[in-house]
């Protein structure tokens, strides 16, 4: 992960951040495209929890991690605390792998 | 400002959900530096990049495309795509951000799902403002101490995996997006667009599968046939 890389991510992160704030009064988004751009977010967030749970490179991740995020899902539904579901998706992976769990 | 007053305006419960929200992010951050130091970057990324982007989601997104061998390129463009949300965030809290330049180019910085998703809650601007500026402050502290502690930390510890540190960010991510899931609409482009991304995964290189889920999206455009007809109302111009 070079500086350069780390500097572009930044630079276009900001710039995203800064858009509305600068234009606010100048720019009116349309309503149309603001529900797409938000329904786009929840989309790419899904499908990072999705992959992330599931995969590891190009291959299956194995059971450990999935199991311990769906752990996580079901108390984070039952309105679990936060850093309840963080702590009982790490368990869960960690007890399940020193089990023999891959 | 008069900080008494400052305090007033926020309520123990909200104070309450924003500590536990910083908690929660901690245990992550610290799983982000443990797992891109245990993974073979030097100590001074994910330091750099959680101060510079302070975007957990994106910052996984890059380190994760990188250490799985995509190339910072495809990283960098993984990380952006996935920021594209904070967009029209920026236009959701542009007012509490205040109007001098110095609070909105700091203000902008702090924006995150988090402090934005709070700030949203409150009906009053001023309890909004408040809201946003001590998640948005708090959090950044909060992160960056936890991700610098999580690096040290991933030197000493071999195999982040035995303490199933990767389950921790999908696990928070989840937790967070759960409840913009409750609309229909929302949910079966998230269905679609997940199966699009753990299907191409085998075969793409790393960061495309889940820009490839933005697909999802075509469920979107169209509305439901219940909100037809709200939708039929014309646009204001």
């Amino acid at each position: 992960m070079p500086l350069l890389a780390i500097a572009l991510l930044a630079a276009g992160t900001y710039a995203f951040r800064l858009v509305g704030p600068v234009f606010r009064y100048r720019l009116r988004m349309p309503d149309r495209l603001r529900r797409l751009l938000s329904v786009a977010a929840v989309v790419l967030l899904v499908a990072l929890v999705v992959t992330s749970a599931l995969a590891e490179g190009h291959g299956f991740a194995g059971w450990a991690r999935p199991a311990g995020v769906l752990v996580g899902g079901v108390l984070a539904l039952r309105r679990a605390p936060f850093p309840v579901v963080v702590v009982a998706a790490a368990v869960t992976t960690a007890v399940l792998r020193l089990c023999g769990v891959p | 400002m008069d900080m008494r007053s400052f305090w007033r305006t926020l309520d123990r419960g909200t104070l309450r959900d924003i500590a536990l929200v910083c908690l929660a992010d901690m245990l992550v951050g610290a799983s982000f530096g443990a797992i891109a130091v245990s993974g073979g970057l030097p100590l001074w990324v994910p330091v750099a990049m959680s101060l510079l982007v302070f975007a957990g989601g994106a910052q996984f997104a890059a380190v994760g495309v990188v250490l799985a061998g995509g190339g910072p390129a495809a990283g960098v463009v993984a990380g952006l795509v996935l920021n594209a949300r904070l967009l029209p965030f920026g236009f959701a809290v542009a007012d509490v951000l205040g109007d001098r330049w110095w609070t909105r180019l700091l203000g902008a910085h702090v924006m995150t799902d988090e402090s934005v998703a709070f700030a949203l809650r409150q009906r009053d601007r001023r309890r909004r403002h408040d809201v946003f500026w001590t998640c948005g402050l708090a959090l950044f502290a909060a992160w960056n101490v936890a991700v610098v502690l999580g690096a040290l930390a991933g030197e000493v510890i071999g195999d982040t995996g035995a303490l199933g540190l990767d389950a921790a960010f999908p696990a928070v991510l989840l937790a967070l997006v759960l409840p913009s899931l409750t609309d229909p609409g929302t949910r079966n482009a998230a269905l679609l667009g997940a199966v699009v991304a753990v299907a191409t995964t085998p075969f793409l290189p790393a960061g495309l599968p889940v820009l490839l889920s933005l697909a999802g999206l075509v469920l979107a455009a169209r509305p439901p046939a219940t909100a037809a007809k709200t939708d039929s109302i014309p646009e204001s111009p």
